[in-house]
């Protein structure tokens, strides 16, 4: 055989090589295919490729298996359990850029499915190439590698603490200076993953000075980026007052509340979820949201949208109406009830109807003139159908009669009290006839209105057990008016009258 | 019976003197005892006394301390009234003044309404504008899509002697694009190569701007092609020779004065690492007579100058001295030092 044919076997080796590599790439971008590659036994065919002499080879090898991975945990176990993460691991070092994007690919697809599978990966020493991989010069590896870190420590805090130990922390942070507007989202997200678990990690986070290039970044037109922006800084102050307060003092209000007017649907959400966050923890940090009209601007923000995105928004109102009286009524003055009154009607959800009752029920527990307010929007006989509703689940059902408890202890606005009368059950009926009975003794007017509406006559109806509660405060309304007219209403009259007549015998 | 008598007689007699002595045995014992007894009488009578008057005084005590009580918190009771009056006017007041304020809480909630309203205004502003701007980016857009089609389709200009399909005679004037069109320059061919490097799907990394070109190590012969006729070389060693790589020799490779010049960069490296400072001295005070004077950080703190070294030297103070002798060296002392104060007179004395 010529030299030339003996080379030409091992040409014809290497192109049939790189085509079979490159058209399993392709395939594993469709997900119909994935099936017919795992049961034609794709795995055990692409990881002698990963060894390959010819780069080109080695790159597309780790990028299939990388496609491949992300479909679903079993091909992503049958990765972890065929050995082929050391061989990536090792070869990271010394490689192109090209093999380490796809390298850590790998390792993102890997690492997203489950905690288990992420351990696996943390366990076979990928962290610290990862972290290597955050130094490089090109952009393209450093937002591979801190993609996979942050789907990596996504899953629970041991995962979070193992990348923080690795010492990621400081070079995310760099990596958000980067200019590069993906890198950027993708760094502020994975300190947004690390944070979330706990304080200290989010005191680490917090350390390595993420907090004011963060707060630089939220007035970047990216919508995506703010997204992620917001989110991360809303997981570093959620947990403690101090977190919230350095979150603060980095001064993003009242620029967030431009984030509450933005056109994308979740950088409002996530912007609703920082002031919340920040609002839920003292009177003080709820005061200075109050101050710089952070009030006006999530109440404008619940009225635009419509569904989940609403909820963190009126979960805010709520905190803040129940540090304070004055702070229950700064809300009421900046028109919050009848927004929270349209989110309890127009909702379907219930977990959002029970915070909007909930929300509710903290603006109007202060003082009378509170309920008062909460009273005059009609928003009580929703409240007592919701409670009554047998669809309603368990969760809104509780939160409603809170809220109506909370509200009738302290109402003293008779009219919006009287429609409950008819359909209220007996432990709310205590509640509104204590009420009453509080009013009524001081009150001629309230006591006239109250016979002309039918309310002493749905009084006599109800039937109370003689010495509870209820029965005291029928007598005391009872004791308010000349006995003629409580025999009148109360229930068989009619019958005793003509019981009467019957025995009449007129002298004649 | 005088017998019997005179026997009892007899008998009483033969006692009298026991019954004498027994007397006076009794008086004695008795008369000892009596002071014994009378003493612990007079104790006992004396300790009860004692007792009935203690308590009788106890009984006293407490009456006057009843009373005094009693008489004291009546007179405390009519001042405690005043007392609770005013605390109770001083703690109304100053709750209406600084906790519970009406009138503050009033002028707060207007101005919490006034802000809100401001920053409702300044949001609603804020989402005109961006809107605006939206708005007018997509209108650039359809802009430029239409300058580009107009540039495609150039040739659909009308002619002097055809009228083109915008143009036509039966309109009164022409057609917008017809104008476009005449305003426009036609595309030159290179423009239609850029295409977008993400055509395949391979490359979607977001910051991957070129796609990444995997060299090949050498360029593959074809293969199935009949071999030409004739004395032809073989193909692949006419490639080879072709693009062999140059493989230079170490004379070549190497600059000219390598070794001269390798010497000149490590004479060089030396003298720069020995310098103290890499300022050229220049010779004439010409060059140094517009410069600045910087003081030393000694001298440029904001203390001043020392005055040690300049006024006064180290002086002795034989007082504080321990010993008479002076510190044994261990290392050699600098023989100047050695002669302070001892050259000529010690300080201005006479030696």
């Amino acid at each position: 055989m010529s030299q030339r044919q003996v080379l030409q076997v091992f040409e014809q080796y290497q192109r049939a090589r790189t085509q079979f590599v490159q058209a399993v790439a392709e395939l594993a971008a469709r997900p119909q295919n994935i099936e017919t590659l795992q049961s034609a036994g794709v795995m055990s065919l692409l990881r002698p490729l990963l060894l390959d002499v010819v780069p080109t080879i080695q790159q597309t090898a780790a990028l299939a298996l990388g496609r491949l991975a992300n479909y679903n945990d079993d091909l992503a176990e049958a990765v972890v359990k065929g050995d082929i993460l050391p061989q990536l691991v090792c070869s990271l070092s010394e490689q192109n850029r090209f093999y380490k994007k796809a390298a850590a690919f790998v390792l993102r697809a890997v690492g997203k499915h489950s905690p288990q599978l992420a351990q696996a990966i943390v366990q076979c020493g990928a962290l610290e190439m990862l972290v290597i991989c955050l130094e490089d010069f090109d952009p393209g590896v450093k937002e591979a590698a801190s993609w996979a870190l942050g789907y990596i420590a996504r899953h629970n805090s041991e995962l979070s603490q193992a990348v923080v130990d690795a010492g990621a922390v400081p070079l995310v942070v760099l990596c958000i200076q980067e200019p590069e507007i993906a890198l950027k989202r993708i760094a502020a997200s994975t300190l947004s993953d690390i944070s979330k678990h706990s304080p200290e990690l989010a005191q680490t986070v917090v350390d390595a000075g993420a907090i004011a290039h963060l707060a630089q970044m939220i007035l970047n037109p990216d919508a995506k980026l703010k997204r992620q922006v917001l989110s991360a800084l809303s997981q570093i102050a959620k947990h403690s007052v101090d977190l919230a307060e350095l979150v603060v003092e980095a001064e993003i209000f009242p620029v967030v509340f431009t984030c509450l007017k933005d056109s994308d649907e979740y950088v409002k959400k996530n912007g609703a979820t920082l002031i919340r966050e920040i609002a839920k923890h003292t009177p003080e940090l709820s005061q200075l949201i109050v101050n710089t009209g952070g009030v006006a601007a999530v109440i404008d923000c619940i009225g635009s949208c419509r569904g989940t995105v609403r909820l963190p928004g009126i979960m805010m109102l709520g905190y803040v109406a129940a540090h304070s009286e004055n702070l229950s009524m700064a809300v009421i003055v900046s028109k919050g009830i009848p927004s929270l009154c349209a989110c309890l009607t127009e909702e379907h959800e219930d977990h959002i109807k029970a915070a909007a009752a909930w929300a509710l029920g903290q603006i109007g527990r202060h003082t009378p003139e509170h309920a008062r307010a909460v009273a005059e929007s009609n928003v009580l006989p929703t409240l007592l159908a919701m409670y009554m509703d047998i669809h309603s689940s368990e969760d809104l059902q509780i939160k409603t009669k809170k809220a109506l408890k909370n509200i009738l202890q302290k109402c003293t606005y008779l009219p919006a009290l009287e429609p409950l009368l008819h359909d209220a059950p007996p432990n709310i009926m205590k509640h509104i006839v204590g009420q009453f009975s509080k009013v009524l003794p001081h009150d001629s007017k309230a006591r006239r209105l109250f016979v002309t509406t039918g309310g002493l006559k749905k009084l006599q109806e109800i039937q109370a057990e003689p010495g509870s509660l209820l029965q005291e405060y029928i007598n005391t309304i009872n004791n308010c008016y000349p006995e003629e007219i409580v025999r009148y209403y109360s229930p068989g009259y009619s019958e005793i009258l003509l019981e009467r007549l019957e025995n009449y015998h007129p002298v004649s | 019976m005088e017998g019997g008598s005179m026997a009892a007689l007899a008998r009483l007699q033969a006692r009298l003197s026991g019954l004498r002595e027994e007397y006076y045995r009794r008086n004695r014992s008795i008369d000892e005892d009596r002071k014994i007894e009378y003493k612990a009488a007079v104790k006992i009578q004396s300790w009860f006394r004692g007792c009935r008057v203690r308590a009788y005084l106890r009984h006293l005590n407490k009456m006057a301390t009843f009373i005094q009580k009693w008489w004291r918190g009546y007179r405390s009771r009519r001042y405690f009234l005043k007392m609770v009056e005013i605390q109770k006017r001083w703690r109304g007041y100053y709750v209406r003044k600084y906790i519970h304020n009406y009138y503050e809480l009033k002028k707060y909630l207007e101005t919490v309404s006034m802000n809100n309203e401001f920053v409702r205004n300044e949001l609603q502003q804020y989402t005109e504008m961006k809107e605006n701007e939206e708005k007018r980016k997509d209108l650039e857009k359809k802009e430029k899509e239409k300058q580009y089609q107009a540039r495609k389709m150039h040739y659909l200009l009308s002619t002097e002697q055809i009228a083109g399909i915008y143009n036509s005679p039966f309109r009164k004037s022409p057609d917008p694009m017809e104008l476009l069109l005449r305003k426009s320059k036609p595309l030159s061919h290179k423009r239609q190569q850029m295409k977008s490097p993400f055509t395949s799907e391979l490359y979607d990394w977001p910051t991957c701007r070129r796609p990444p070109t995997f060299s090949t190590a050498e360029p593959l012969p074809p293969i199935g092609r009949q071999k030409p006729q004739g004395p032809f070389r073989d193909t692949a060693e006419v490639l080879r020779q072709r693009y062999k790589p140059l493989e230079p020799t170490l004379r070549v490779a190497a600059s000219i004065n390598s070794p001269l010049e390798k010497a000149r960069e490590e004479m060089k490296m030396e003298e720069w690492r020995n310098r103290v400072h890499d300022n050229e001295f220049l010779p004439f005070s010409s060059y140094h007579k517009n410069e600045k004077y910087d003081p030393s950080i000694c001298r440029s703190g904001k203390y001043g100058q020392e005055t040690y070294g300049i006024k006064h030297f180290r002086e002795v103070q034989p007082k504080k001295w321990i010993a008479g002798k002076d510190f044994q060296t261990v290392s050699p002392s600098i023989v100047l030092f050695e002669k302070l104060g001892k050259t000529y007179s010690r300080t201005g004395q006479i030696v």
